[in-house]
């Protein structure tokens, strides 16, 4: 046990982030823990940060880091808003983030996942890790937890899921994420862009789903100072 | 046709007791005195025109382009000081260029024109500046439709279904009105537009003309181009034709 725990430590994110689209739109989840070393300074944290009314973004990294390149984007891109006279692109957005991200390598430490629907190219996913790249695809998973979930994805994924099969993976695989990496816990949020509008979605852990290796709560060894003392003997 | 400043002309800082500001219409006027540009938007696309008046016979035909483009799927035809407008022109290849840099995306047409419009307004706002002699027409194809736009000196930019700037323009927005735009197609365009120039081109006042024109629309999959050779020639016949038979009335 680390008794020289570093309460000062930058606050990381080690997180799950994870964006996919689906016939229609995009999901994005993400876990909810905040560490600063090993200490969990925020155990229900909100990853998913609101860029503009259609487009949201998962941060994962340095959490002051995505968050300063999160408010710049959401400034620029509300700007951006009124001089077009309606609502970004997902492809600005993303744009507008690669470019903080990019520019700024040497400085920044964050991976975002940038998700979001508009009128002319529907649902779109586009990923920005560490080095500033811009990749458009069709899922992504970001965060120290998206190491276990490659070979997950592989195998899960499918073209053309409706909304409640590509949420219900993107929920699978947040919790399987949480269950193997120490960076990752509390509860899986969710956020569902399309036509429509935006729907945000909360699991807390009790509702995900237990994984094999997982140890089914103990009784506490507290409870013998309240068992009855035994029987005196009848001789 | 217009009154005599007296005084209150001498800068485009000043208004007059009328409200008026005499240099930025002046500026206007070099537009007028030039060759008629005309702009339409058909159901497909846009077609733009100029009639390029040769100063001399030892020009070489093609030279001293007066339609640019922008970028890929936007150009603009200038009329007035030809060197003012390809520096207009620069500006709006630099706004072009920078939006696609920071956005990512191919600048909207009604970006383009507000940027372009922009621009020449800021030289109507200082004294050490003269406004832009020059007229634009502005015609893109972008994800929201083909759009037309039309920029003058003063900087007020307007959306138009067909516009028309120089000589020849009264003439040229009668005859636009005559068309059908909204069910022709810019292979149809492109004929009324040679024949529109054809006929406001004034043979007793200017001698010889070249006709310029370029397109951007589904055939030419969404690229401002010049218009391909032959149809340019087919739509000169035609003009010509037309012409000969109005003459023959």
């Amino acid at each position: 046990m680390d008794l020289n725990m570093n309460v000062d430590a930058p606050h990381s994110m080690g997180t799950t982030i994870i964006g996919v689209t689906y016939d229609g739109g995009v999901v994005l989840g993400a876990d909810s823990r905040t560490s600063t070393g090993m200490y969990v300074a925020n155990r229900a944290s909100d990853k998913i940060t609101q860029l503009t009314d259609n487009v949201y973004v998962c941060r994962s990294g340095s959490a002051a880091d995505s968050q300063i390149v999160s408010d710049y984007v959401r400034y620029f891109l509300h700007q951006h808003t009124i001089q077009l006279g309606q609502p970004a692109t997902v492809k600005v957005a993303a744009n507008l983030i690669r470019l903080l991200s990019y520019n700024n390598k040497n400085m920044l430490q964050t991976g975002l996942i940038v998700g979001g629907w508009d009128k002319y190219e529907g649902g779109k996913i586009y990923g920005v890790p560490l080095g500033g790249t811009l990749v458009e695809q069709p899922f992504t998973i970001g965060g120290s937890g998206s190491s276990y979930l490659y070979g997950f994805f592989d195998q899960a994924w499918k073209e053309g899921m409706t909304k409640d099969e590509a949420e219900q993976l993107v929920v699978k695989a947040v919790s399987l994420a949480i269950a193997r990496d120490g960076a990752s816990g509390g509860v899986v949020r969710t956020v569902i862009i399309n036509s429509e509008g935006v729907t945000r979605n909360f699991y807390p852990g009790d509702k995900l789903p237990l994984w094999h290796e997982e140890l089914e709560p103990q009784n506490s060894l507290l409870d013998i100072l309240n068992a009855p003392s035994p029987e005196p003997m009848n001789i | 046709m217009s009154s005599i400043g007296t005084g209150y002309d001498l800068s485009v800082t000043t208004f007059s007791p009328d409200g008026r500001v005499f240099q930025i219409e002046y500026a206007a006027k070099a537009v007028d005195n030039s060759g008629t540009v005309i702009g339409i938007r058909c159901k497909d696309g846009i077609v733009m025109g100029v009639e390029k008046l040769i100063a001399s016979k030892m020009m070489l035909p093609g030279s001293n382009r007066r339609i640019h483009s922008v970028n890929r799927h936007s150009g603009m035809a200038v009329a007035g000081l030809a060197a003012d407008g390809r520096q207009i022109v620069a500006r709006a290849k630099s706004e072009a260029t920078n939006y696609q840099s920071v956005y990512g995306e191919p600048i909207p047409v009604k970006e383009l024109a507000e940027r372009v419009a922009s621009y020449v307004h800021l030289c109507t706002l200082y004294w050490w500046l003269r406004p832009f002699g020059c007229g634009i027409i502005l015609g893109g194809y972008d994800r929201d439709g083909p759009q037309l736009y039309m920029v003058e000196p003063s900087g007020i930019s307007y959306r138009y279904f067909g516009a028309a700037i120089g000589k020849g323009k009264q003439a040229a927005k009668t005859e636009i009105e005559k068309l059908k735009l909204s069910e022709m197609t810019c292979r149809e365009g492109v004929i009324e537009v040679a024949k529109i120039i054809y006929k406001v081109h004034d043979e007793a006042k200017d001698k010889a003309f070249e006709l310029e024109m370029s397109w951007v629309c589904d055939e030419s999959k969404q690229q401002h181009q010049k218009v391909p050779g032959d149809l340019l020639e087919e739509a000169k016949a035609a003009a010509r034709t037309a012409l000969e038979e109005m003459d023959a009335d």
